[in-house]
């Protein structure tokens, strides 16, 4: 494999180390690796309040700046866009929502699919391993109207979008993942009749789903940038249709809400991979951070 | 060939092995009763484990002849032997009764049926209540106990040991190695047993073979015997022991 792959691969990583074979230990029983729970307060509460304090900040300081609502409306008056313009942001939020999650999905899909072939088949991951960091060097911003001109104004370009820019992190993650086994463990398998499927499905996916889970974390947070991409290039529906009819208005506070209802789906599929991987993965370390 | 059934489980004649320019094995030769036991003693780089890997089948001697029971070739031989490594390796997303299961699923039969015939080893080799612990859960000998069930689960007459209690403190280690001795007395079977600590190969063992530094090479063979009764502290005091650990460390050059 190329230095600039194994690069990019790094880069596109670090979730967390393969620490799943354990240490060997010394005698004293080690309870599970997880630090203690922190309590709901101490946990939300911090970025809660930091959020409250700039939201907060930002409506006390525009009015002493004089900033006219069409340059930089505050938070209250985005609100108020928000129940005004619900009539025309509902949609708009439900189809550009089920173009993130389908596109995701299909991402995972061809993404996790990807990795398992590339690994299982040496000849074609050196075929095409290279190809896929080539894919990723051509700028998604320009394949946006030719998708458009290829799929129409449906929603087929965004999800191809969505995917495009999802599917590349997991791959990446995946195949690192599948890679990063102990070869102590392939061998010890290998000596209790395990079959390279065997192995494969009992230690090497496994393995690998604390690094598939952090591609789909990174993945997560891209989703919405491909929809609204999609959505800019041709549509007449969506969050990004919504913002770009707005724009020539000076319907600023209106842009606002919608990127509000962006940044609410990514996290709701961010907060959905999450609890994902601790229901598929419970072995793993815990993260209070997330 | 080996056609006709030898006394012999493992035979290794002029076996050797290099890599690169670094040769970790040369003239090799020996022979392994069934249902015996070896302990492997010498300095740490001189080509035990890769000793272990060939026989095993995960290497292929470069040189001579490498026979378990009637597998000359790595492929065959990795038929009849099941590797226990340094580290216990055991996988976080099983409980304790699948990883010592794992074998028996290899081979085909369902979990449920892999659990069904890998519990009563579990209860009868001080595991019981243990089977849903995962092995984060375990101490670091219990943890090796189970990967030496996984072992002994794979159903293969030769066992292969790597320096199974390398990582574990000395009391913890002791008892492990009287939890294996009943073990092994209780499921025989023909067993290699690598290690660093000289003490452990001639409890373990009936034969010790003592290595050289690399390029690895056999410089004596006791005949540890298991004549050894009473308790541990009377046996390691013993005479007798004393004198075995004696010549040990003399054809260690130490």
């Amino acid at each position: 494999m190329s230095d600039a792959a194994r690069e990019a691969a790094q880069e596109a990583t670090r979730g967390h180390a393969q620490d799943s074979t354990g240490d060997g230990g010394l005698d004293s029983a080690t309870p599970a690796r997880s630090t203690p729970a922190l309590s709901p307060i101490r946990r939300y509460g911090p970025p809660i309040l930091i959020t409250l304090a700039a939201v907060g900040l930002w409506q006390l300081i525009l009015p002493l700046a004089h900033v006219p609502e069409y340059l930089l409306p505050a938070p209250s008056e985005i609100a108020a866009g928000m129940k005004a313009d619900w009539p025309v942001l509902e949609p708009a939020l439900l189809i550009t929502a089920w173009e993130i999650l389908l596109g995701f999905v299909i991402a995972v899909a061809v993404g996790v699919g990807l990795a398992v072939l590339l690994h299982l088949v040496p000849v074609v991951r050196r075929a095409v391993y290279p190809l896929l960091i080539g894919s990723q060097t051509v700028p998604i911003v320009v394949l946006a109207p030719i998708l458009v001109i290829l799929f129409g104004y449906g929603i087929m370009p965004k999800l191809v979008i969505v995917a495009l820019i999802c599917f590349f992190p997991i791959v990446v993650n995946g195949i690192d993942g599948l890679r990063s086994v102990d070869g102590e463990l392939i061998n010890m398998m290998r000596t209790l009749d395990a079959s390279r499927w065997a192995i494969f499905r009992r230690v090497e996916f496994p393995a690998a789903l604390p690094s598939i889970f952090s591609g789909m974390r990174i993945a997560a947070t891209f989703a919405s940038i491909g929809a609204v991409f999609g959505e800019w290039s041709g549509s007449n529906q969506g969050l990004g249709y919504v913002m770009l009819a707005a724009t020539p208005n000076l319907l600023t506070a209106r842009i606002f809400a919608a990127i509000v209802f962006l940044t609410l789906i990514a996290l709701a599929l961010f907060g959905a991979v999450s609890l994902l991987e601790r229901i598929c993965v419970p072995w793993a370390p815990k993260r209070n951070s997330r | 060939m080996a056609g006709t059934a030898s006394a012999f489980a493992i035979e290794l004649r002029e076996a050797g092995k290099a890599f690169g320019e670094v040769v970790a094995l040369t003239g090799i030769n020996l022979v392994v009763p069934r249902q015996s036991r070896v302990g492997f003693v010498g300095p740490s780089g001189g080509g035990k484990t890769t000793l272990l890997r060939i026989v095993a089948g995960l290497l292929e001697s470069d040189t001579g002849l490498v026979r378990v029971e009637d597998a000359t070739t790595a492929r065959q031989r990795l038929a009849h032997c099941a590797l226990m490594p340094q580290r216990d390796l055991l996988l976080p997303w099983r409980t304790a009764l699948d990883n010592a299961a794992i074998a028996v699923e290899n081979r085909g039969a369902s979990r449920a049926e892999a659990r069904r015939r890998t519990r009563p080893l579990f209860e009868r080799f001080g595991l019981a209540s243990f089977e849903n612990a995962r092995p984060a859960q375990l101490s670091g000998g219990m943890r090796q106990r189970v990967s030496f069930l996984r072992t002994l689960m794979a159903e293969k007459n030769v066992l292969l040991l790597d320096e199974p209690f390398g990582a574990l403190d000395s009391i913890t280690r002791a008892q492990l190695q009287e939890w294996l001795v009943q073990a092994m007395d209780a499921v025989p079977r023909t067993v290699l047993l690598v290690t660093h600590d000289i003490e452990e190969a001639l409890l373990l063992s009936q034969r010790v073979v003592v290595l050289s530094q690399r390029p690895g090479r056999v410089v004596r063979v006791l005949e540890a015997g298991h004549g050894f009764g009473g308790s541990r502290r009377e046996i390691v005091t013993s005479p007798e022991f004393v004198s075995l650990k004696e010549q040990a460390l003399e054809a260690l050059g130490s």
